[in-house]
């Protein structure tokens, strides 16, 4: 593919810690990163498994034990993919907190208006706290999970593309 | 931090080389920025029509949205993906970089006008009501909407921005678009699947 214009780059570098340290390894797509993504769209299923859970029950007040259970994973599992993120050495911060805060900006918005639907609806009390904290998780996983995967195709070792 | 997402032509313009002889520059915007305004207008018309409780206006965001979802979910997955599958990389890219933005602002919209108006839609009709007869149904139709917003959160979105920040790059490479491309193609062939059940389910509901 030389020559095409998205042609296979043929750029080295600095190998990363976790790169693959075969011949003609890619430098990028054979780096290995911890499970961020999958465990943050692991809370994302589990932040829509409450979501569905509650809204099946809706407007009758629901149990909200297996709600809040769901959700507590859910957030365990965030702060795990995020300690694992600050971990990163040689990460291309710059762009996942480029990509992270404009997503984060488009899903706080969508999270705020179904929160305003709820709200509208007269849902109150403890079933509005843990749908509200569940989009709040919700919010901060998609972001997570975009921002993660530009990033972590970006070449650390060559200078920013923007 | 320069706002690369949303930056004009002048901060990411992409150099010559690397370029086809026919190729235009990378200089495209990743989220276009002509299309907010209409987004936000359609944001704040849906949440007057909440706000106003007016039926028809909520069936309107609740059909339209949902059938343009259907629609461009089908299509994509059925129509456009195998096309896009079998491009030459070049006019893959070409045709991703041209379709691929406004897919980040339409896709997010239509779902969340279906959902928000749906769910009033539901409220009205008191279809929502746990005794309701039809109430299976509506919770199944919860169910496939969670699974195809996994996919599409966790896989199909991420894939498509990561491949717009790829193609901007001066030498964007072959094989990391091709794996994302990958992605994104078998996750719009998953979506557009579950929309034939949500089709199921929608029709069933509206005649029983």
């Amino acid at each position: 593919m030389t020559g095409d214009p998205i042609a296979t780059s043929t750029r080295s570098r600095s190998a990363g810690a976790s790169a693959s340290p075969q011949a003609g390894a890619h430098p990028v797509l054979d780096r290995r990163f911890p499970p961020i993504a999958e465990l943050a769209v692991l809370s994302v299923a589990l932040m829509l498994s409450g979501g569905v859970y509650l809204a099946a029950h809706l407007p009758a007040p629901p149990p909200l034990g297996p709600a809040i259970g769901l959700l507590a994973a859910g957030a365990v599992l965030t702060a795990v993919a995020v300690t694992l993120l600050a971990r990163l050495q040689s990460f291309a911060w710059r762009t996942f907190f480029l990509v992270a805060r404009w997503a984060f900006a488009a899903y706080a918005v969508i999270a705020g208006t179904l929160g305003f639907v709820f709200v509208f609806d007269h849902t109150r009390g403890a079933t509005l706290a843990v749908l509200v904290t569940t989009l709040v998780v919700f919010a901060l996983d998609v972001p997570m999970v975009i921002a993660f995967t530009v990033a972590r195709f970006e070449d650390t070792s060559l200078p920013p593309s923007a | 931090m320069t706002d690369t997402v949303l930056a004009g032509p002048d901060t990411l313009a992409t150099p010559a080389v690397a370029r086809g002889p026919s190729a235009e520059p990378h200089d495209f915007q990743v989220v276009p920025l002509r299309g907010l305004p209409i987004v936000a207008a359609v944001l704040v018309g849906l949440v007057v029509t909440i706000a106003t409780n007016k039926l028809w206006a909520i069936d309107f965001f609740h059909v339209v949205g949902g059938g343009l979802w259907t629609a461009l979910d089908l299509f994509l997955g059925f129509v456009i993906g195998p096309i896009l599958g079998s491009l030459a990389i070049p006019a893959r890219a070409e045709f991703t970089k041209r379709l691929m933005p406004k897919m980040v602002l339409i896709m997010p919209t239509l779902v969340l006008c279906t959902l928000a108006a749906g769910w009033q839609l539901a409220r009205h009709l008191g279809t929502l009501d746990a005794s309701y007869s039809h109430h299976g149904w509506v919770v199944a139709s919860f169910i496939v909407v969670a699974v195809m917003a996994v996919i599409a959160l966790g896989v199909l979105e991420p894939a498509n921005v990561a491949v717009l920040f790829e193609m901007r790059k001066p030498q964007p490479d072959g094989r990391v678009i091709g794996r994302l491309m990958h992605r994104f193609i078998v996750t719009a062939g998953i979506t557009g699947a579950m929309q034939i059940a949500m089709l199921v389910i929608m029709t069933r509901l509206a005649t029983t």
